[in-house]
């Protein structure tokens, strides 16, 4: 709040901002199509949604989704899966600590496009080493953010519970999964957007379908209208996961004083 | 009081004794070396005695709370709780923390239930029972309340049912009005005295507040600054329901005077 009272910013519910937001970006576009310098990258919005047309019927665009969702999907799943007890385990034990968190800080800063070829050396090509990919990325998100949150649970909390007569059990049961809850919930939301950006890494290994490595093909043609098509099909797919996420956030976090981490 | 002998034992005192603190150390070994919290500390805790400890700041109040409570242990010494050494955490030790402690995830009645199901009551009785504690802070009305939604008071009221609910012998406050506007924090002192004498329990209570440990307790300890020692023991005779206008009368300014001059000499020593 910058100014005390109602501005017009407040007056127009957020509903119609988002309606206003889309018709800039609207604009903006039909701007971009008609410039001679970005014409060609950026198709107007008729020629655009008519690709969807074009990439039915080259019977390739619910193949590509499905293929895509598949991998990020899986590789989310076992990513979480992997995530969930090493972050414990780094909370718990300082020797697993000590070993693997700088490793874990080391790889997440490599862009995984970079160690992608070693991964098709080592696994072959198909849906594998996409899965790898996306699980690796996942993993490293995951597992950081867990594991802050285990650490970062207030000691008094683990106090109160003892000194009321509360079990290790107890406290781990009771105290530190609730607390550590809302950070779980953060990784999943974070894991979702890696799984998604690391997408076009992933379908670099040679795969024979999906939105990424659809993007990579029509690139070599040119064909910028399916291209964004694809993009904004990505941009899709992402914020409605995470819009999905955050709903489940909302419904099983209420208790917190902040959110949004 | 100056020239009279001081007593720094108080094993005068006829109620059987409920904790015994003997010759307590507590050494932390930290970066720049050894650092004494406290340094033998020797003190009888008596059934339904109301114990304030003042100090200043790092004196060591709360590090001998938390050896009392279990929570931390002696370098040297020893804790004796109904004649058994103390070993870690009990049920016949509560604790109010200043932080209020409450679990966020859990509404108030479901708070002081956790308290309860850890004594094995469970279901509907554990219900009914956290509701009898809820009445007793007059907080009923906000039983199925979050913790977020609560003020300051609130919540240590909330904090405090639920340390009964676990039926302590005694009870622990880590200086639990500290973090409290003063009005509040006058209302819940005289809520807590109403408490106490009802209740009969023991309580060890810790503040940096002179007056507020006058107004509350029977026995004033006076802790000296680092290395934490037993400066003085001050009896206060001003018989119960001190109201606010106890804190008018001659008798309590003189105690006021009187101890906040020794907490405030401890002060400079800190500051040296």
């Amino acid at each position: 709040m910058d100014k005390k009272g109602k501005t017009m910013a407040d007056k127009i519910p957020k509903k119609a901002w988002l309606l206003i937001s889309f018709a800039v970006a609207m604009v903006l576009w039909y701007v971009l199509s008609i410039i001679p310098a970005t014409s060609r990258a950026f198709p107007n919005v008729v020629v655009v949604l008519s690709s969807i047309k074009t990439m039915i019927e080259r019977r390739v665009l619910f193949g590509d989704i499905s293929s895509s969702l598949i991998s990020v999907v899986l590789g989310y799943l076992l990513g979480f899966v992997i995530a969930l007890p090493v972050a414990i385990l780094m909370a718990w034990y300082k020797p697993v600590r000590f070993i693997i968190e700088p490793w874990i800080q080391f790889i997440r800063n490599i862009p995984p496009l970079a160690y992608v070829p070693l991964i098709v050396i080592a696994a072959g090509v198909g849906r594998k080493p996409q899965v790898i990919v996306i699980t690796i990325a996942c993993f490293l998100t995951m597992c950081i953010t867990i594991y802050q949150g285990v650490i970062n649970v207030d000691e008094t909390l683990i106090k109160a519970a003892r000194v009321l007569g509360a079990s290790d059990k107890d406290i781990f049961v009771r105290v530190i999964a609730p607390a550590t809850l809302p950070f779980i919930l953060t990784a999943v939301r974070l894991g979702a957007s890696v799984a998604l950006t690391t997408l076009i890494a992933a379908e670099s290994t040679g795969a024979s379908a999906g939105l990424g490595m659809r993007i990579r093909s029509l690139n070599n043609s040119f064909e910028s209208a399916p291209m964004l098509l694809y993009i904004i099909i990505i941009g899709i797919l992402g914020i409605t996961i995470e819009k999905l996420i955050k709903y489940l956030e909302r419904r099983l976090t209420s208790w917190q004083e902040k959110r949004e981490i | 009081m100056a020239g009279e002998e001081r007593n720094l034992t108080n094993h005068d005192d006829s109620r059987p004794v409920r904790v015994k603190i003997d010759h307590v150390r507590k050494v932390f070994h930290t970066r720049k070396g050894e650092m004494v919290a406290l340094n033998g500390v020797t003190l009888d805790i008596h059934e339904n005695e109301f114990i304030c400890v003042v100090g200043p700041s790092g004196c060591g109040k709360s590090t001998l709370l938390n050896i009392i409570a279990g929570l931390s242990e002696p370098t040297s010494g020893a804790v004796y709780c109904d004649g058994k050494e103390v070993v870690g955490t009990g049920t016949d030790r509560g604790v109010v923390f200043q932080q209020y402690a409450l679990f966020p995830w859990l509404t108030v009645k479901k708070n002081v239930m956790f308290a309860l199901e850890m004594r094995g009551i469970k279901g509907k009785k554990a219900k009914e029972e956290a509701m009898k504690y809820l009445q007793m802070v007059q907080l009923e009305k906000f039983a199925e309340h979050y913790p977020k939604e609560l003020s300051g008071g609130m919540k240590q009221r909330v904090a405090i049912a639920r340390a009964y609910a676990a039926e302590p012998e005694v009870l622990l406050m880590d200086e639990p009005f500290g973090a409290l506007d003063a009005q509040t924090r006058t209302q819940l002192q005289t809520e807590l005295l109403e408490t106490w004498q009802r209740e009969k329990k023991t309580c060890f209570f810790i503040t940096h507040d002179v007056e507020e440990a006058i107004i509350l307790a029977q026995t004033v300890i006076i802790m000296s600054a680092r290395p934490g020692r037993i400066r003085d023991i001050v009896k206060i005779e001003i018989p119960y329901p001190r109201t606010q206008e106890t804190k008018m009368t001659k008798e309590f300014m003189d105690l006021k005077n009187e101890i906040w001059g020794q907490v405030y000499q401890e002060y400079l020593e800190v500051r040296k």
